[in-house]
């Protein structure tokens, strides 16, 4: 059977892309060669060592693989000297690395009193090297000029830096996302099979018609604002994919909505979501690309911009919708001055308190990334919706069994969940 | 096919970037990713700067409502970038070079005694619409209301040494600052927890959907 | 002078406030254009006063500074200016205090910026804490002692890549001289290498960034500054330990200023700060009054 010509191309262009994240793979990113010079580094001169007023060396060191990683670090850790004590005599370790027992040691890190770790990220894989960990002393007068002197250092080694193939400090980590992602993905399959999916009703979005009708009976435009994030960031799009259903809405009532952004690549989305919508409704001629237009990407010139825009063409609607700053009260408190309808909607939650006191109708977080899916009516979005709350699920019986196992001394879990490395 | 790639390079990037937090070995995958975004940012700002150029011209030609504005913003477009140029290149001539953000270059001028006042004013702003948005909203309607008015309260005078002045008279405990900060160490923080841990859920449903293909729109799809 | 008239200027703003107290009880709130009248009277006037503020250190303040003291001399602090002269009022007293604290117990700083302005801001922070005699006298040394990487565009990218690699990102400082010649930079690879990262920020990329990838992926000892706006959201890491310390806007920075002892612009402006807070909660107890009086004649 012949396969249609689109469904080819597709193909081409897949392996084409899996090519070149390959090729992002297979090419390790720039990284130090080992074996390029090192500037002069902040050693102290050694030259005038006079052993008798050396720090005393350091007792024993450690040197093993930097765990978790994907090779060439090596983790040193030593015992601090018997000399160091707050205010004492030494003032900081140097470490030492060579290729073998009597090559030439030469310094990769340096660490100041009281560390007793250190870590060398310039080493390659699979290869032996040998350590060597000094402690320096502070300024000491020696005739007309004031030196540093530092202990002697006893060869450890060797060690080989290896990658690992899996962070085990993440596993639980891991099986958390699997759980939540899993049940987001069965009850998207479920609902792709005709499962009914209920989703509870949400004000803002259900007003978002009324809002756009009342610009078109006042004759007025619709001022729709993305937030002052990149595309990076999942509240933008969040965003403009709520921008793209009210578009159609736009598109429909033949009302001017306008998209005022402080980002180029927003603006190009925006520019083609809006495209789309007014194409899927029927006037595609209607869409103009000046109703998509960059501003400035400063945040309080953005904001400046807006709010002067506002107070001039006085808009009967302002969407808010996306990732806001300090500017959110700056922009909603001009709009409502302006008598403007406002609905915002923003994942940032130090922002709500003044979107709720300034606006209409204000989608408070999860509500903003729920209202593209609730807005689309699409099962399989709806579906996700879902998931989410499953995950809800999870995490509020871990919080009640944490708090229970806590408060009554049973056991400590947090050790499980590690932060850092 | 215009939808379809950047769907997959949506997809592949997305994949790596979350896998390569559980496998170290994809570090420098996620890299490279990282590289190609602040190259891709870096020129799309270009793509702003024309767009503001050309929406900005048109207005003054055409003699749009507020193209005097529009001059303005021309004109210190143009200045700023006139500055930070000649800043740029006579400062690579000097020995050793200087960046044309040191101080005391033209560029810096105009950052401290020009830019800097006038973004001020713009955030100063917030203050005085902190004021008028308590004035009109702020009222306590029901039990949550007046919840959060009695925290907003004590947290405003406890921040500040406000409150702790006024009972002074009484006693030199820092009775209110004390408060506020229990304000904000434990309701505030289990409030902002519950907040974020559904906020965390909804980017990883949301995230999902984008990978998966299921949604769409943001590259133009419905 | 200036004082007694500020002083009397304050109390007539008392005395007109009871009567906007009654205007909107009986029915006739103000414009708010008048509110915005006092708030900036309120902010003016204590710039004239000599009226000392009892700042109370608080226990997020202390931790920094606790956190701060464990660094021996010689330690090395990456600080990233993540933000812009608009919040330079809450975080550039911040930024001072900072230096100052820095330079005079020999810590060594490099600096960055993930908004393009930070490391400008940077720089006037450096300059002001120069000109303290005590710091002055050590005669500290650029590249040595201090360094200014510089600004980097990429966002959160840039802490993920600078987790590999500072090199990646900075090839070169501000002053275009190359990373490796950079005598501070010589065994500074990534956060491995530096023993605390401090973060003043005032959005994003921000602390929150800078937490969940420098310090839950890389392992990085971390305290931070923020706005007084953006400081609640960051609480929930601080009780986590993931934060060692914050110091949450203007109060937030005279609390700073007083635990180092380094008292500056923070301690200043806090008064203006006092009465601002003063204003709003009168507007609040006023607007809250008429409510209550128009509901009961509703009754």
């Amino acid at each position: 059977m012949k396969r249609p010509p689109q469904k080819t191309t597709r193909r081409i262009v897949l392996l084409a892309l899996l090519a070149i994240a390959a090729f992002a793979l297979a090419v390790p990113a720039q990284t130090t060669d080992p074996s390029e010079p090192v500037a002069d580094t902040l050693l102290p001169d050694t030259s005038a060592i006079t052993p008798s007023q050396a720090p005393a060396p350091v007792p024993s060191v450690t040197v093993k693989d930097n765990p978790n990683d994907n090779g060439g670090a090596i983790r040193i850790t030593w015992e601090l000297s018997p000399a160091d004590t707050a205010g004492g005599l030494v003032a900081g370790y140097n470490v030492y690395r060579a290729d073998s027992e009597t090559g030439e040691f030469r310094p990769v890190a340096d660490a100041p009193s009281g560390t007793a770790f250190a870590t060398d990220n310039r080493v390659e894989n699979g290869k032996d090297y040998y350590y060597k960990v000094t402690a320096y002393s502070q300024y000491i007068d020696a005739g007309e000029d004031k030196v540093q002197v530092q202990s002697s250092g006893q060869v450890y080694g060797p060690v080989q830096a290896s990658w690992q193939v899996f962070n085990m400090d993440r596993l639980i980590c891991l099986i958390l996302v699997l759980t939540v992602s899993g049940s987001i993905i069965h009850f998207i399959r479920k609902a792709r099979r005709g499962g009914a999916i209920y989703v509870r009703k949400i004000g803002g979005i259900d007003a978002v018609e009324e809002a756009v009708g009342r610009a078109t009976e006042m004759g007025k435009k619709i001022f729709y604002i993305p937030g002052i994030q990149d595309m990076n960031d999942v509240q933008t799009i969040a965003g403009i994919a709520i921008l793209g259903r009210v578009a159609e809405k736009a598109a429909e009532y033949e009302t001017w909505l306008e998209v005022p952004v402080s980002k180029s690549l927003v603006m190009v989305t925006a520019r083609e979501t809006m495209k789309e919508a007014y194409a899927k409704m029927g006037r595609p001629d209607n869409f103009q690309e000046n109703q998509v237009h960059y501003l400035t990407d400063d945040q309080f010139g953005y904001a400046a911009a807006i709010d002067g825009m506002v107070v001039r063409e006085k808009p009967a609607t302002i969407f808010y919708m996306g990732a806001f700053f300090a500017e959110s009260l700056i922009l909603a408190e001009t709009g409502n001055a302006a008598g403007a309808i406002q609905i915002a909607g923003t994942a940032m939650p130090s922002q709500l308190p003044f979107f709720i006191a300034a606006c209409d109708f204000t989608l408070i977080g999860e509500e903003l990334f729920a209202a593209s899916a609730y807005l689309s009516g699409e099962p399989r979005q709806l579906g996700s919706l879902k998931g989410q709350d499953v995950g809800k699920a999870i995490f509020l019986i871990l919080i009640i069994v944490g708090i229970i196992f806590a408060t009554l001394n049973i056991y400590d879990l947090s050790p499980y969940i590690k932060v850092g490395q | 096919m215009r939808r379809e790639v950047p769907l997959i390079i949506t997809s592949i990037a997305g994949l790596v970037f979350a896998i390569s937090f559980f496998i170290p070995l994809l570090g420098d995958a996620q890299n490279r990713f990282s590289d190609w975004v602040s190259i891709v940012q870096s020129f799309a700002v270009w793509l702003g700067l024309l767009n503001l150029t050309k929406v900005s011209l048109e207005k003054i030609t055409r003699k749009r409502e507020g193209w005097q504005y529009a001059i303005l913003t021309v004109v210190s477009l143009v200045i700023m970038l006139a500055i930070g140029m000649f800043d740029g290149f006579s400062g690579l001539a000097q020995d050793p070079p200087v960046s044309y953000r040191e101080p005391g270059t033209n560029f810096d001028w105009m950052f401290r005694y020009v830019y800097t006042p006038l973004t001020s004013t713009m955030f100063a702003m917030l203050a005085f619409f902190v004021a008028s948005a308590s004035y009109r909203a702020f009222r306590a309607r029901n039990f949550e209301a007046t919840l959060l008015l009695v925290a907003g309260f004590f947290v405003m005078g406890g921040r500040v040494p406000l409150f702790d002045l006024l009972i002074r008279w009484f006693t030199d405990y820092p009775l209110f600052n004390q408060f506020a900060d229990w304000i904000m160490t434990y309701p505030n923080t289990a409030g902002q927890r519950a907040i974020m841990i559904g906020i965390a859920l909804g980017i990883m449903s949301s995230s999902l959907r984008i990978i998966l293909g299921i949604e769409r729109s943001h590259v133009g799809g419905q | 002078m200036a004082s007694t008239i500020a002083t009397i200027l304050l109390i007539l703003v008392g005395v007109s406030l009871l009567y906007i107290a009654y205007r909107t009880i009986t029915g006739r709130p103000v414009e708010r254009r008048i509110v915005f009248i006092y708030i900036a009277l309120a902010v003016a006037l204590p710039l004239f006063m000599t009226l000392p503020a009892p700042v109370q250190v608080t226990p997020d303040v202390e931790r920094l500074y606790d956190a701060l003291e464990e660094l021996r001399p010689g330690s090395k602090v990456l600080v990233s200016f993540d933000y812009d002269p608009p919040s330079a009022p809450e975080l550039q007293p911040m930024a001072v205090a900072f230096m100052k604290y820095a330079f005079k117990h020999d810590l060594r700083v490099i600096v960055m910026g993930l908004w393009p302005q930070g490391p400008q801001l940077a720089n006037l922070a450096i300059e002001e804490a120069m000109a303290d005699q005590e710091i002055a006298a050590k005669n500290l040394e650029y590249g040595v002692d201090y360094v200014n990487l510089g600004f980097q565009s990429g966002n959160e990218f840039v802490i993920q890549a600078m987790g590999t690699q500072f090199k990646r990102m900075f090839p070169q400082d501000d002053r275009r001289i190359p990373y490796d010649s950079i005598p501070l930079m010589a065994n500074v690879t990534n956060f491995s290498n530096v023993d605390f990262v401090f973060n003043l920020s005032s959005g994003k990329p921000g602390t929150i960034e800078w937490v969940q990838i420098a310090v839950d992926r890389f392992g990085a000892t971390m305290g931070a500054g923020n706005t007084a706006v953006q400081a609640p959201q960051v609480y929930p890491y601080l009780r986590a330990k993931q934060l060692h310390g914050l110091l949450g806007g203007m109060s937030g920075a005279a609390e700073f200023e007083k635990i180092v002892e380094e008292p500056g612009d923070g301690t200043t402006f806090i008064l203006s700060q006092m009465f601002a807070h003063a204003i709003v909660i009168l507007f609040v107890i006023i607007g809250n009054a008429a409510f209550f009086t128009e509901r009961r004649k509703q009754e």
